[in-house]
C-alpha cells in the first residue's frame, strides 16, 4: 500500500497549521472504546477499538512447569497474531518480525512493572504454576496498533478471572472454573505512540499518517507515571528534545487511556455489541 | 468428574442438556460489515459459537502460478483462535484446521461464479473466536454471507448445521458439550435454493434409515438459517439503499 505523493503533501503542509487530514489536532486521539469480558469462554477478554483499528485480547490460565531459574513464579506468555482478516497485506503463516515486535513491546511493559503479580501464581513451588497465555488477535488494521493492542492486553488482565487449582486423588492438578479469583494486578499500563512527520510530533498515528511518518516511539506509562518501556521504530530519527517533549505528551494522554479502562470495566460487554455497526 | 457418573445429556421429557427439544436450534444471530479493511465480513453467533468470516478479492494472485486461465482461485481459511477453546490451542494450524478449511472451501466454490474472475483470487478467511460446537457450520454460514457482503456473485447463500445422535435420538444443532459425548455428529451444508448439500461430513455411526432422517432434519435446520441470512442482508442493503436515496 502506498500512499500518493500528493496526499503526503496535504498530511505534510495541514500539520504546518496543526492540522490533521482527519481533522484531530496534533495531540489527539482518535474514538477510543474498551468492552471487556466479550469472550466468555476465555478467562479474560476484552476487545479495544482506536478509530478503526480494532484489537481483540483473549487470556486463557493454564498449568505448567515454572522457568528453572523463577521457580517460584507464575509463567506469563504474551502473542500476537496479525490475522489475514484484518489487512490485505496480512498472510497466514506464523507471526511476522512485526507482529512478533509488538508481542514483545508489551510483554516487557507488563513484565518491568510487576503488571501480573507471578509470585502469587504459584501453585506448588517448584513444581506447578499458572501459565498466563495472553494471546492478542488483529481484527481490523488501521494504524497504531500497539496502543490498540496494549489497551486490549490491559483491559483483558484485568477482567481476568483465576480458577482454583485443585489436586485430584492421583495428584493431578485440575482448574475448577466455579472458583475463581480475579487474576492479582498490581498496576496499570498503557502505551502512547507518538509519530514523527515533517518535523512534528503527532499523537495516534492512523494508517495512512503511519505511511508517511519519518519514524515513531511508543512509549509505555505505568499508572504511577512512569516510562516503562520505549520502542522507536520508523527508519529516520528523533532528537533528545524530541523524545522529552514526546514523553511529555504520553504522560498527559496515558491519563485518557486508564480512563478508558476503567469506564470499561465497570460493565461487561459482549462481541455482538463490540462488531455490530463496525463495518 | 469420574467414569461412573455420565451425563444425562436427555432428560426424561426429551429436553436436552442447555433446554432444548431435540429439533431446536439454539440462539442464532448474524451481522454483516463487521470489519472495516475486508472487502465484505460476516459475525455469526450461534449458542455458544461465535465466528467472524472476512472476505478479500477477487484480487491479483501471489504467486502468480495459483493462478487460473479460466475462473478465478478460491482460498479458504477456517483457524480458530488460541482462546477460543477451553484448553488454549496453538496458533498454529492443525490437521483438523486444514482439513475443514478444504471441505468449507469446496463448498463455497460450488456456488461462486469463478468464471467471471480468471486469474484472480478470493481469499475466505474464517476466524473461530468461540468454540461451543458447530464451529465449521457456523463458520460456512457467515463465510457465505462476507462473499454476498463483498459483492460477489454467488448462485445461492451456504447455509450449514450439524445434526446429532445422542441416546438413540436425532438431534438438530449440537453443541460441545453435546458433541463430545454424542454416538455420531453430522455436520452438512447446503445451498437451500438449489437443495444441493455441498457439505456433509459423518463422525459416527447411524443406521441407513437414520441417515435419511438426520439429513431431512439437518435440512429443517438449514431453511431457518437461511432465512435469517436472507433477512441480515436485506436489512443492511434495504436500508441503505433508502439512505442514498434521501441523499441524492
Amino acid at each position: 500500500m502506498l500512499i500518493p505523493k500528493i496526499k503526503k503533501k496535504s498530511i505534510l503542509s495541514m500539520l504546518e497549521r496543526d492540522l490533521r487530514l482527519d481533522g484531530r489536532s496534533p495531540n489527539q486521539y482518535r474514538d477510543i472504546s474498551v468492552h471487556v469480558g466479550v469472550i466468555e469462554k476465555a478467562e479474560g477478554s476484552a476487545l479495544a477499538k482506536i478509530g478503526n483499528t480494532v484489537a481483540l485480547v483473549g487470556i486463557k490460565v493454564g498449568v505448567g512447569t515454572p522457568f528453572p531459574d523463577l521457580p517460584d513464579q507464575g509463567v506469563l506468555a504474551v502473542n500476537a497474531e496479525f490475522v489475514p482478516l484484518a489487512f490485505p497485506t496480512f498472510e497466514p503463516g506464523p507471526p511476522d518480525e512485526n507482529a512478533v515486535e509488538l508481542a514483545r513491546i508489551i510483554d516487557r511493559s507488563l513484565r518491568e512493572l510487576d503488571v501480573v503479580d507471578l509470585k502469587k501464581m504459584t501453585i506448588i513451588p517448584g513444581e506447578k504454576v499458572y501459565i498466563i497465555w495472553l494471546d492478542i488477535y488483529v481484527l481490523d488494521h488501521d494504524g497504531n496498533l500497539t496502543d490498540a493492542c496494549m489497551l486490549a492486553s490491559m483491559a483483558a488482565l484485568l477482567n481476568t478471572k483465576v480458577p482454583k487449582a485443585e489436586a485430584d486423588d492421583r495428584g493431578f492438578i485440575k482448574l475448577n472454573k466455579d472458583e475463581a479469583t480475579p487474576l492479582p494486578v498490581n498496576r496499570r499500563v498503557v502505551i502512547v505512540s507518538i509519530g514523527k512527520v515533517g518535523g512534528k510530533l503527532i499523537v495516534d498515528p492512523n494508517l495512512e499518517e503511519e505511511q508517511v511518518l519519518e519514524a515513531k516511539l511508543s512509549i509505555s506509562i505505568g499508572d504511577n507515571g512512569v516510562v516503562a518501556g520505549m520502542q522507536k521504530t520508523g527508519l529516520s530519527s528523533f532528537t533528545q528534545e524530541e523524545v522529552e517533549k514526546a514523553v511529555e505528551i504520553a504522560l498527559n494522554k496515558s491519563k485518557e487511556l486508564f480512563t478508558v479502562i476503567d469506564e470499561a470495566l465497570k460493565k461487561p460487554s459482549s462481541l455482538w455489541e463490540a462488531l455490530r455497526n463496525n463495518g | 468428574m469420574s467414569s461412573e457418573d455420565k451425563i444425562v445429556l436427555i432428560d426424561e421429557k426429551g429436553r436436552r442438556i442447555d433446554g432444548r427439544g431435540p429439533e431446536d436450534l439454539r440462539p442464532i444471530r448474524m451481522e454483516i460489515d463487521v470489519l472495516k479493511n475486508a472487502d465484505g465480513s460476516a459475525y455469526v453467533e450461534q449458542g455458544g459459537t461465535k465466528v467472524i468470516a472476512a472476505v478479500y478479492g477477487p484480487r491479483e494472485v501471489h504467486p502468480r502460478h495459483l493462478a487460473f486461465p479460466d475462473r478465478a482461485a478460491i482460498r479458504c481459511r477456517y483457524h480458530m483462535a488460541p482462546f477460543s477453546t477451553s484448553e488454549r490451542k496453538s496458533p498454529a494450524p492443525s490437521r483438523r484446521e486444514i482439513e475443514l478449511s478444504k471441505v468449507i472451501r469446496e463448498a463455497l466454490e460450488s456456488v461462486v461464479f469463478t468464471q467471471l474472475y480468471p486469474r484472480t483470487v478470493i481469499d475466505i478467511f474464517i476466524e473461530v473466536l468461540q468454540a461451543d460446537g458447530g464451529t465449521r457450520c457456523a463458520g460456512l454460514t457467515a463465510a457465505s454471507l462476507a462473499l454476498a457482503d463483498a459483492g460477489i456473485p454467488i448462485r445461492d447463500l451456504i447455509a450449514a448445521v450439524a445434526v446429532g445422535k445422542i441416546d438413540g435420538v436425532l438431534v438438530l444443532d449440537i453443541n460441545e458439550t453435546e458433541d463430545e459425548h454424542c454416538e455420531a455428529d453430522m455436520p452438512m451444508a447446503m445451498a437451500p435454493s438449489f437443495n444441493e448439500i455441498v457439505l456433509l461430513q459423518l463422525n459416527g455411526v447411524l443406521s441407513p434409515e437414520e441417515t435419511s432422517k438426520a439429513i431431512e432434519l439437518g435440512k429443517k435446520g438449514i431453511m431457518k438459517i437461511y432465512e435469517l441470512q436472507k433477512e441480515t442482508l436485506k436489512k443492511k442493503y434495504e436500508l441503505s439503499t433508502r439512505r442514498s436515496q434521501v441523499v441524492t
